[in-house]
């Protein structure tokens, strides 16, 4: 595909638009002009293109009617299938059809089809509590395979949906994906369990977490804007959750925990079931939600005993929202 | 009398279905439907209080913090907690940075594209406004997206992402800003205001805030550079200020707020031109003409109940009204009734129409630059930015704040320590509305009427406009 360009058609379902609103932030001359530099054309977009009414509708017409190429189909935002599966509560406006209509008849016309935020991928927010739409992402509903276009699609490249995960996903994220699709890069084998590109998800949101200190010596926050710590007692799951968000910068140089407030795991399906975000889930004392393949009776033994080694500094920074305590020597010296 | 459907409508945030009826070419009847019900209402109730500050915000992606500070506001209020001042003051820099952000994105990717149609090939100013303004192609996207990016660069610094933080809570903010990090949001600060001032005004934004009426701002376009003259000249050639009329009821509850009170002030002004303080228990949601099932028209009484199949409905969004009215949010309502002198005048001139809420726009987004850079050297670095909030068990209140196109409000009822009900009327709700149970219709359908519509049919350019005026968040609406 590389000496052509590759024509990607972006709908948006049960979104809120943040996905639209994040890859707007990407490129040094802007979005457009990346796409252009990329060899992508954006046959259609809802927020940002030209078309409108009958004109976009000609459009998708084109390519459903196989008269227009479709390399990428884009879909932001989760499929309402309901009520009944008709639909109806997310309507394409003027063509008295639902998206998860237009989405099931397009999709295997695409060489691949990409949820873009965790909504398109297994449902997301809308799919929370009791999901008045029924809405689901693509191929899954939360963990569970399924979702609008079945576990077992494939788009015209033998590929299943590929699941650029999060909420909203770093821009970065869905260019990336975008242009190793582009480049031939990206096989079915570099997808895990969840559809999710590896390149993102076989790193945790906690790698370069700069609350590392304090996470080694289990120094932790125990209120909002605290330096410490946000797993013990603030909710926080990145070690848990898959993404390399603290090895990107975020708007500039943020990220959630940079942020002061616990990573929620947007990119782990079913992220929206949780309740009580902010606040650790404990039982007798420990925290429900241990880091990823860490045994509990170890996470136990080294917590107390990073515990016991906190220097001062640590414990007491961990507890203010300013440094108190900056780095010194035993000898009571600045660090040099 | 022919009928004809737009859809669907984009460069809008989200979809649109407008329904016209045309007589002797001109609009005669409009009624809009938003197309998406997600069910947030019902989705928050039955969740602990601050699951708000997760839920609510992802209403929106591009007014997100808005929402997460108007469900702050409301979970505030119920707590009965007073922020920290510095919380207040990094929110509404945070808050500030997103609606800027907001107008620049309408301004540039949504509204000016349509310029730039075939339609008006035969115009003089459209070869210069397709090289500019063109959708995806335009000179100005090339400056003007990492312009945005820049500003909403003040997010990774206290929000930590853009959109949907959780920096935003009832006591103030999560993170407390050091020396490096402010002299960093002061050069954000610095560059948008340069990105002002040589890209949209051409002209210190000093002058251009001192403007105060129709024929200075005539005067001071004449031979200026810069993409808000360039619209001007535009907006003369096609006598915008005829287009989109609005109904002369504007609202505005109020934004920005710290200890002092709120940086542009809350009321509603009608065609009095005094500005009446803000009857808030006088809002109501009428479900007539929606696919909802009627509960209350109190929103601090009623619930989301949706019914696909109710008969004489025609969108997912209910339609409220203040005092029985529908009235017309958004940054024209919001600088008029703050009294910002050139707005209140155009509005006092010619009320509220296409060009006027698209001055209005900018005209903000300068003076958001300004406050920017106060609210930043106010920031008292060795203060704190966040207080304890405290449990809630049982409560009523509500949240009100300003979104970047109208007055958002969150309408909160806890009981047993969970949410009982959750009511949000977003600023497209209010400019969006359909009918109610007198048949009046909502501000943009009433706007519409009288539009021109000619052989265009469907493809009506002027529709586009008096449409995109509004700045729609069709995302927001029915939620």
């Amino acid at each position: 595909m590389s000496d052509r360009k590759m024509k990607m058609l972006w709908l948006q379902g049960a979104s809120c638009g943040g996905c639209t609103m994040s890859i707007l932030e990407s490129g040094a001359s802007g979005w457009f002009d990346e796409l252009r530099q990329s060899g992508i054309e954006l046959l259609w977009h809802p927020s940002v293109s030209e078309e409108t009414g009958a004109e976009a509708l000609d459009i998708l017409e084109a390519v459903r009617d196989g008269r227009e190429r479709l390399d990428v189909l884009v879909l932001e935002g989760s499929v309402a299938r309901g009520p009944d599966l008709t639909g109806r509560f997310n309507m394409l406006a003027g063509t008295n059809r639902s998206i998860y209509h237009w989405v099931s008849e397009l999709a295997p016309l695409a060489d691949y089809v990409v949820a873009v935020g965790s909504c398109a991928a297994y449902g997301g927010i809308p799919a929370a509590g009791s999901n008045p739409t029924d809405a689901v992402g693509l191929q899954f509903e939360g963990t569970d395979s399924g979702g609008a276009l079945g576990g077992g699609f494939r788009s015209r490249r033998g590929l299943p949906a590929i699941n650029i995960a999060g909420c909203a996903p770093h821009p970065g994220w869905i260019m990336e994906t975008l242009l190793a699709l582009g480049s031939g890069d990206l096989a079915s084998g570099d997808l895990d369990g969840y559809g999710r590109p590896k390149f993102i998800a076989n790193h945790l949101a906690h790698h370069g977490c700069s609350r590392n200190e304090f996470y080694e010596f289990k120094a932790s926050a125990e209120a909002m804007s605290e330096r410490g710590c946000l797993m013990e007692h603030l909710g926080c799951r990145a070690t848990q959750a898959v993404g390399d968000c603290n090895q990107r910068s975020w708007n500039g140089g943020g990220s959630c925990t940079k942020g002061g407030y616990a990573c929620i795991a947007c990119t782990s399906p079913g992220f929206e079931a949780a309740q009580n975000y902010l606040e650790t889930a404990k039982l007798a004392g420990i925290p429900v939600g241990l880091p990823t393949d860490m045994p509990k009776a170890w996470f136990v033994a080294l917590a107390a005993l990073s515990k016991s080694a906190t220097p001062r500094r640590v414990r007491v920074n961990a507890t203010s929202d300013h440094v108190v305590v900056p780095p010194t020597r035993p000898s009571g010296k600045r660090a040099p | 009398m022919t009928r004809i459907t737009v859809g669907p409508f984009n460069r809008v945030e989200g979809d649109l279905e407008v329904r016209l009826d045309i007589a002797d070419g001109r609009v005669a009847r409009a009624e809009v439907t938003a197309p998406l019900y997600r069910g947030f209402e019902q989705i928050l109730e039955g969740r602990p209080p601050l699951d708000a500050l997760v839920i609510a915000p992802r209403i929106c992606g591009i007014c997100s913090v808005s929402q997460s500070v108007a469900a702050a506001a409301a979970l505030r209020a119920a707590m009965a907690v007073d922020a920290a001042p510095n919380g207040l003051l990094a929110t509404n820099i945070a808050h500030a940075a997103e609606n800027a952000a907001d107008h620049l994105t309408h301004f540039y990717v949504f509204f000016m594209p349509d310029f730039a149609r075939e339609a008006y090939a035969a115009q003089a100013w459209h070869a210069p406004a397709t090289e500019r303004f063109k959708a995806t192609h335009g000179s100005a996207a090339r400056e003007a997206l990492p312009a945005r990016a820049r500003l909403l660069e003040i997010m990774g610094v206290i929000a930590g992402k853009w959109p949907h933080s959780l920096a935003f809570q009832p006591g103030g903010t999560t993170r407390a800003i050091e020396l490096g990090e402010r002299i960093r949001l002061t050069s954000i600060a610095a560059a948008f205001r340069g990105f002002l001032e040589r890209v949209v005004f051409a002209d210190r934004l000093e002058n251009v805030l001192a403007l105060s009426s129709a024929h200075e701002l005539d005067r001071w376009r004449e031979g200026r550079g810069g993409d808000f003259a360039h619209f001007l000249r535009i907006a003369d050639a096609l006598a915008l200020a005829d287009l989109g009329k609005g109904t002369g009821r504007l609202m505005s509850f109020g934004a920005y707020h710290d200890q002092e009170g709120a940086h542009f002030r809350a009321g509603v002004l009608s065609s009095s031109a005094q500005v009446a303080p803000l009857p808030l228990g006088q809002i109501t949601e009428d479900v007539s003409h929606a696919w909802m099932r009627d509960t209350s028209l109190d929103p601090a009484e009623s619930s989301t109940v949706p019914d696909a199949d109710k008969p004489g409905a025609y969108s997912w969004c209910k339609a409220p009204r203040l005092a029985g009215q529908p009235v017309e949010v958004g940054a024209l309502a919001r600088q008029a009734i703050d009294g910002q002198s050139l707005i209140a005048a155009l509005v006092a001139e010619s009320g509220s129409n296409v060009r006027n809420r698209v001055i209005a726009r900018l005209i903000e987004t300068a003076r958001l630059a300004v406050a920017i850079e106060s609210w930043v050297k106010a920031l008292r670095l060795n203060e704190p930015f966040c207080v304890n909030a405290r449990d809630i068990s049982d409560g009523h209140s509500v949240g009100l704040v300003e979104a970047a196109r109208g007055s958002l409000g969150h309408w909160l009822a806890v009981h047993h320590g969970k949410i009982e009900r959750y009511q949000i009327i977003a600023p497209t709700s209010w400019n969006f509305s359909p009918r109610d149970a007198d048949g009046v219709a909502g501000p943009l359908e009433q706007a519409l009427v009288g539009t021109e519509v000619g052989d265009a049919g469907a493809r009506a350019v002027g529709v586009q406009h008096v449409v995109r005026s509004f700045d729609p968040c069709m995302v927001c609406t029915a939620h």
